[in-house]
């Protein structure tokens, strides 16, 4: 859009939006800021405490497994590779859906709304087979199957961290399912046509890519770090 | 709002920046800082090599390499004017000397009890039994 600004505009001498945003995209970014100072705190907790402990168990011991596959066979970080390549494929597929929202394009805009929400379930999926292993061979809050990296017993904290923050990360992503399936009935009800743009369809996309943009710090701090 | 004037909303010439051509650009670039980051950490699971500690200064920085990407493009904010990239960039940086600060803090407090406490740094010092026997584990399972 900054091409379509004359130079020494005086933003803050009133009449006019100061950051060139629509009102409700600004206050989407001033929630999604909000939001990622509570996943901020979160992962703070997570970090000091881990810091603030002589052992961790290594990640890539525990998350080693992948649906299909026996036991015996050790993937470390594959099945949270693919997990993170959903996330990001979906991410595009939201700003193909923004960009053809930008050019009134209905049907492409629902095409990539849809292929979007099957990302996104399929993310979902991924996070319930894990917490399922997981469950499985015994880790849950207040349980911790799994010892230390230098083989002393490790405290229940790994697990909490591990359940609360990647939860809280998947209700993002369910909530995030939920706001785009309503945006694309939207689409196809032709709401966004009668009214004349798609802004609303941004403002999904940027919650939608803040999932994404914490998923990539979950994925650092709890399977690379 | 329609009585707040932005250059948006519909139907200008304005929307260029949009197409598709930096998005895939963006999408390739994520999925290969990702793929770095997995043969990297393979490579240290076979050979041991970048050490742990340099390994992680190298995650970190790729992360946030990441984040930038997503924000800046997906996102959208670096084709914003100045003044909306200042109210969320400045905020998120001074976050980052609040998570600096509790790290800090929490090596500092670990560094503490291990001088003062005894049991604390010996409780480290004990083994647990390897999961992968499959007797230990039984025994192990009925402990706890």
């Amino acid at each position: 859009m900054a091409q379509a600004i004359p130079a020494g505009t005086k933003w803050w001498s009133g009449g006019k939006s100061p950051f060139n945003v629509e009102y409700g995209k600004l206050m989407m970014w001033y929630f999604l800021m909000s939001d990622s100072f509570t996943f901020g705190a979160f992962l703070i907790s997570y970090g000091s405490i881990r810091f603030a402990t002589n052992g961790w168990p290594d990640p890539n011991e525990v998350f080693k497994a992948f649906p299909f596959v026996p036991e015996s066979v050790h993937l470390p970080l594959v099945f949270v590779s693919l997990m993170t390549f959903i996330l990001i494929m979906s991410s595009v597929t939201m700003v193909l859906a923004v960009a053809a929202g930008h050019n009134n394009d209905r049907k492409k805009v629902a095409f990539y709304m849809v292929l979007t929400i099957i990302g996104g379930l399929m993310f979902l999926s991924c996070q319930a087979w894990e917490w399922t292993h997981l469950h499985g061979e015994g880790a849950w809050w207040g349980r911790n199957p799994f010892a230390n990296a230098d083989g002393s017993k490790a405290s229940t904290n790994f697990t909490n961290f591990f359940f609360t923050i990647t939860g809280f990360h998947g209700f993002h992503v369910f909530s995030g399912v939920v706001i785009n399936i309503i945006m694309l009935i939207k689409t196809l009800r032709g709401d966004f046509d009668k009214r004349g743009h798609y802004l609303m369809i941004e403002k999904a996309g940027l919650y939608w890519h803040f999932v994404d943009l914490v998923w990539v710090f979950v994925f650092t701090c709890f399977y690379l770090l | 709002m329609s009585t707040v004037e932005t250059t948006s909303p519909s139907h200008d010439n304005a929307h260029t920046t949009f197409d598709a051509k930096p998005i895939w650009r963006t999408f390739w670039i994520l999925l290969g800082i990702t793929v770095v980051e997995i043969t990297l950490a393979t490579i240290h699971l076979k050979t041991g090599f970048p050490g742990k500690y340099v390994l992680n200064g190298i995650y970190l920085i790729l992360t946030c390499a990441k984040a930038f990407y997503i924000i800046a493009e997906f996102m959208h904010l670096r084709h914003e004017i100045k003044n909306m990239i200042m109210t969320i960039a400045i905020p998120a940086l001074i976050f980052v000397w609040f998570i600096i600060a509790f790290l800090w803090d929490g090596s500092s407090y670990n560094a503490l009890r291990n001088r003062y406490d005894e049991h604390y740094r010996d409780a480290n010092k004990v083994k647990v039994a390897p999961p992968s026997e499959p007797t230990d584990k039984e025994h192990g399972s009925k402990e706890q």
